[in-house]
């Protein structure tokens, strides 16, 4: 598998998210924001956590606009791969390659707690080694992680099996206690807990791990 | 030419900072606040000297990078 990481001036978690895909084999590089294009030949690009522009006018607004993300918008269009992590997600929505809105956290603090997650769907290249309903223990770290989306389109994310992961125990205040969400076309994945905090039992838990195993066994086949 | 875009949240959006700014008047003893709604102004100069055409490009700046029309609603003014 070849995984790219974009980097942006503020994202912090850019080289643990190259680390769990070097985990699976995967030869990673890393992408500056200022590049227009991708590298040749990715099979999944990483969007990772962090405050990238220091988190400006809006979390993520500025890095979706980027040049780079121009190419990522189009490489998904084509049918790409993509995990956005954190502020990852919220340059996702920010580029509508996923719906919704990431606000600000109705408790008005910054969390940073590790959380149980209920895998919501097991059909996905990111979700397969996981079964529906499992529980999970990823970190959070995060002000602005509130997944906000109206009621149309939380029946719709329901009713498309959209909905990657829920919380077990909501801590900022999002919609349906959505953690994370696909694209339509399941190869887009946003998520605000931390999977590639948690690869290595030394990070407190290896949860995350599975993850990246998965999209690496799907990816090698492809 | 100067323009000035106040985004706000739309209506219906829940506005957990205003929130907390309300409940922090009704404890500083402000009573009778039944609402408060946080946005942003943002002050732009142009070196576009036609009014309806820097409007037009304000309006595009709301919709690419500004405001984020999914919970944000924009206003535009040119002076």
């Amino acid at each position: 598998m070849r995984a790219g990481v974009i980097v942006f001036p503020g994202s912090n978690c850019d080289r643990d998210l190259a680390v769990a895909f070097e985990r699976t084999g995967a030869k990673v590089s890393m992408i500056w924001h200022k590049d227009t294009e991708l590298p040749q030949g990715l099979d999944v690009i990483g969007i990772p956590g962090g405050f990238s522009f220091g988190d400006y006018l809006r979390c993520g607004a500025i890095a979706a606009q980027s040049p780079i993300c121009r190419a990522v918008v189009d490489y998904a269009h084509r049918g790409g791969y993509v995990i956005g992590i954190c502020n990852g997600f919220q340059v996702l929505t920010e580029t509508r390659l996923l719906p919704g809105v990431l606000m600000r956290n109705s408790v008005l603090k910054f969390v940073c707690k590790t959380v149980g997650l209920s895998v919501a769907t097991e059909d996905s290249a990111f979700t397969r080694n996981y079964h529906r309903d499992q529980v999970v223990h990823f970190p959070i770290a995060h002000h602005d992680g509130n997944y906000t989306a109206d009621a149309e389109l939380v029946a719709r994310l329901i009713g498309e099996d959209r909905v990657a992961f829920r919380y077990t125990d909501n801590p900022n205040g999002s919609t349906d206690d959505i953690a994370g969400v696909l694209s339509e076309n399941r190869r887009v994945l946003g998520l605000m807990p931390h999977p590639e905090r948690a690869v290595d039992i030394n990070h407190g838990g290896s949860d995350g791990a599975a993850l990246f195993s998965a999209l690496a066994s799907v990816l090698e086949l492809a | 030419m100067k323009a000035r875009v106040q985004v706000m949240l739309k209506q219906g959006v829940l506005d957990p900072q205003g929130e907390a700014v309300r409940h922090a008047l009704g404890s500083l003893g402000f009573l009778g606040v039944n609402s408060v709604r946080q946005g942003k102004v943002i002050e732009l100069e142009l070196a576009e000297t036609d009014k309806a055409k820097a409007e037009a490009s304000v309006r595009e700046m709301c919709d690419k990078l500004l405001a984020n029309t999914v919970i944000e609603s924009y206003k535009v003014e040119i002076a």
